[in-house]
């Protein structure tokens, strides 16, 4: 049923209003809505399928300026001017590239300065925008939603049917509030606020919905943070996360290459302030904690939502009442090679990796080099820095934070995915421990066997440079 | 385009009770660099399946005897969490799954199978306590699922009512897709393009 209140007159969330300015067609007969797609992220993993089913059924993209692409997944992240060894990687990379010239899609591929994770680079070139909706073949499309845009992300066959018809049928999703107030501590950051929701709520805790990151808390982080927080909605279930804007996303956008200008801009901002939830709106759910009750996270098991404070001792499964938590926090810890009852701080490890589409962005690596600066990479570690795009490692270099890193004995790479999930040979060993910047746990997501600890950049800095798990607080 | 229509299925279950089974468990990211769907039958949960030296693992589900065959999945909490690779349900296909059965689906994947005609079968968390139970008392007996009636027949007699999209459910059962129907909607793609003029245009390279 519709419902009976004009969507003028009734008090909506952010998510409603953007899904509301998107609305093709309302779902008739048990059939969901389609909604308009504002941009469509197109990368080299999900999407040759996808063309080749356009192909199949003689279609064309339907809107190709409405479509960007790169190469970030399966691209090494050494010498560009090398051919790609791996030789299916090379094949993927080449027909992503084919696909792009016969589809007339921008493609801003290897040699491009616009080159970089596809979470990276749409915010960074002023493409994602209040009110949009974005979409890409890729889970952590949520990236975006830090602008208070409604980013997810879809499966290959919805990559062809936006490629067809720039629209997809969806149903409306719930809405879940997580309201953070109060103030960081100095050492905890962005990304220890979404590890400690993903702890409260589980891995599974916001299928069906989708976030609105509100409070002072939230408000009080730059856009770059506020990515980190949305980047990882979809490791609680939520298929997409946002923060309305407000001036700070503004100041991010206006100037980038595709922002509106001059009165175009005035008039966009004028309908961006529109955006932000009606005071009276409800949501499904809600979860609200404070962030001066936080301190530094890191995960200790296999998926995102096993986090809990450096601080810590590893759970004990026995402590479980239900048995398939009970077992998955056993094979867990089985996997990790972890005790019950032990404190993490002060684990030895192996690697370090910063980057991922999570936590590869200049303020990134800002934060990262201050405080590695003048310290080294302990014996016996390997620390790779991967900037998120081409443009990032461009700046890092002009500030100098590239030879801060070098001197510290960290490798210095090329933009991409890299070893957040080990598909171009950045990769952990079997058994090995690694501290990373990026989002997934897994089991075998930096690569077979491999185990991984999440953490923010000053977490893995310290950790760095002591060799073992470490609390940045300590050398702050 | 067309696929089967989608008829009543009767199979004896596959029991993997682990919760939380992610993407990459079910399809390892160093498989996605194909550029189609080749192989990956034998990729489905690669790293659980074979052991270091690239032998089946015996424990693991799928290598038990018996196993081959079967179509139907029964699985742990919070099944397919984690990457949206379509590559998931590709996997399970080809490895001749036509359904999975679980007290619960993450959502990317739960809309990725159903596009590809693998059913997602949600039960409350106590019927999937008993269907496990059953899997391992009974280990050969079948199970029918009857997507029409949204029935799961069990062969103690008993049956558990699920629900599936309605409008996915149509299509899988008709063996139409999405992108037909979608395709027949453009005259309202195009009044709302005639409304909406697009924000960006990534054809225009940035200075
Ligand atoms: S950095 Fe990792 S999570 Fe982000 S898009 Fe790449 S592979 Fe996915």
């Amino acid at each position: 049923m519709k419902n009976p209140v004009p969507p003028s007159s009734r008090a909506r969330t952010i998510i409603e209003k953007i899904w509301d300015d998107h609305l093709v067609a309302a779902g008739v007969d048990g059939a969901p809505d389609v909604i308009g797609i504002d941009l469509h992220l197109v990368h080299e993993v999900t999407s040759p399928q996808a063309f080749d089913g356009l192909r199949d059924r003689g279609l064309r993209v339907r809107r190709p300026g409405q479509t960007v692409a790169t190469l970030d997944h399966s691209i090494p992240t050494t010498d560009r001017d090398l051919p790609i060894a791996d030789e299916i990687a090379a094949k993927q990379v080449a027909r992503m590239e084919e696909n792009a010239r016969e589809f007339g899609i921008p493609l801003h591929g290897i040699g491009s300065p616009h080159q970089g994770i596809v979470h990276v680079i749409g915010p960074e070139l002023g493409l994602t925008q209040p009110g949009m909706t974005i979409v890409c073949g890729d889970s952590h499309t949520a990236t975006h939603g830090a602008f208070g845009a409604l980013a997810f992300g879809i499966g290959t066959t919805e990559v062809e049917h936006v490629l067809a018809t720039q629209s997809l049928l969806q149903r409306r999703p719930k809405t879940f509030e997580v309201r953070v107030d109060g103030r960081l501590h100095p050492g905890v950051t962005a990304k220890d606020i979404i590890l400690a929701l993903l702890s409260r709520i589980g891995i599974g805790g916001a299928n069906g919905h989708v976030f609105e990151y509100r409070g002072s808390a939230i408000s009080g982080i730059g856009m770059e943070g506020r990515m980190t927080i949305c980047n990882m909605s979809i490791e609680g279930g939520a298929r997409a996360g946002l923060v309305a804007p407000d001036e700070v996303t503004f100041e991010y956008v206006a100037g980038r290459p595709h922002a509106p200008a001059g009165a175009a801009w005035d008039a966009a901002v004028e309908a961006w302030r529109h955006l932000p939830t009606d005071e009276d709106a409800e949501f499904d759910r809600s979860i609200a904690f404070d962030a001066g009750e936080l301190s530094p996270m890191v995960t200790y098991g296999t998926n995102p939502g096993m986090g809990f404070s450096i601080t810590d001792r590893v759970p004990d499964p026995e402590r479980l009442a239900d048995a398939s938590q009970r077992d998955s926090l056993r094979a867990a810890l089985a996997y990790m090679a972890l005790n019950p009852g032990e404190p993490i701080l002060g684990r030895p490890i192996d690697v370090v990796f910063i980057g991922s589409c999570t936590n590869s962005r200049i303020s990134d690596l800002r934060e990262a080099a201050r405080l590695i600066r003048g310290r080294r990479v302990a014996d016996g570690v390997r620390m790779l820095v991967v900037p998120g795009s081409t443009e990032v490692k461009r700046q890092a270099e002009t500030e100098g934070l590239a030879s801060i890193f070098r001197e510290a004995g960290a490798e210095w790479r090329e933009a991409g995915c890299s070893m957040c999930i080990a598909m171009n040979g950045d990769q952990l060993s079997p058994g090995q421990y690694s501290v990373s910047t990026s989002n997934r746990n897994f089991e075998g997501r930096q690569g077979k066997g491999g185990r991984t600890f999440l953490a923010s950049p000053l977490t893995a800095v310290a950790s760095a440079v002591t060799g073992r798990l470490a609390d940045p607080r300590a050398i702050l | 385009m067309s696929r089967e229509p989608f008829v009543t299925l009767s199979s004896a279950v596959v029991p993997i009770s682990r919760g939380d089974i992610d993407t990459d468990q079910i399809i390892p990211a160093r498989f996605l660099k194909t550029v189609n769907r080749a192989g990956l039958a034998e990729q489905l949960f690669c790293d659980w399946r074979y052991l270091a030296d690239g032998s089946p693992n015996p424990d693991f589900a799928l290598n038990r005897p018996g196993m081959a065959g079967r179509s139907v999945l029964l699985a742990g909490d919070n099944f397919g969490c984690g990457s949206s690779r379509e590559h998931a349900p590709w996997a399970l296909m080809a490895w001749g799954f036509r359904a999975v059965i679980s007290s619960s689906f993450a959502d990317i994947f739960r809309n990725n199978a159903l596009k590809n005609g693998l059913l997602p079968i949600e039960v409350p968390p106590e019927e999937l306590a008993r269907l496990f139970a059953l899997a391992e008392a009974e280990p050969d007996a079948s199970v029918t699922i009857d997507l029409e009636t949204q029935e799961l027949r069990l062969h103690d007699g008993s049956s558990i009512v699920f629900h599936v999209d309605a409008f996915a459910r149509r299509m899988i059962l008709d063996g139409t897709d999405e992108l037909g129907y979608l395709l027949s909607l453009e005259p309202r793609v195009e009044a709302y393009e005639s409304t909406h003029a697009p924000r960006v245009d990534t054809r225009h390279t940035p200075a």
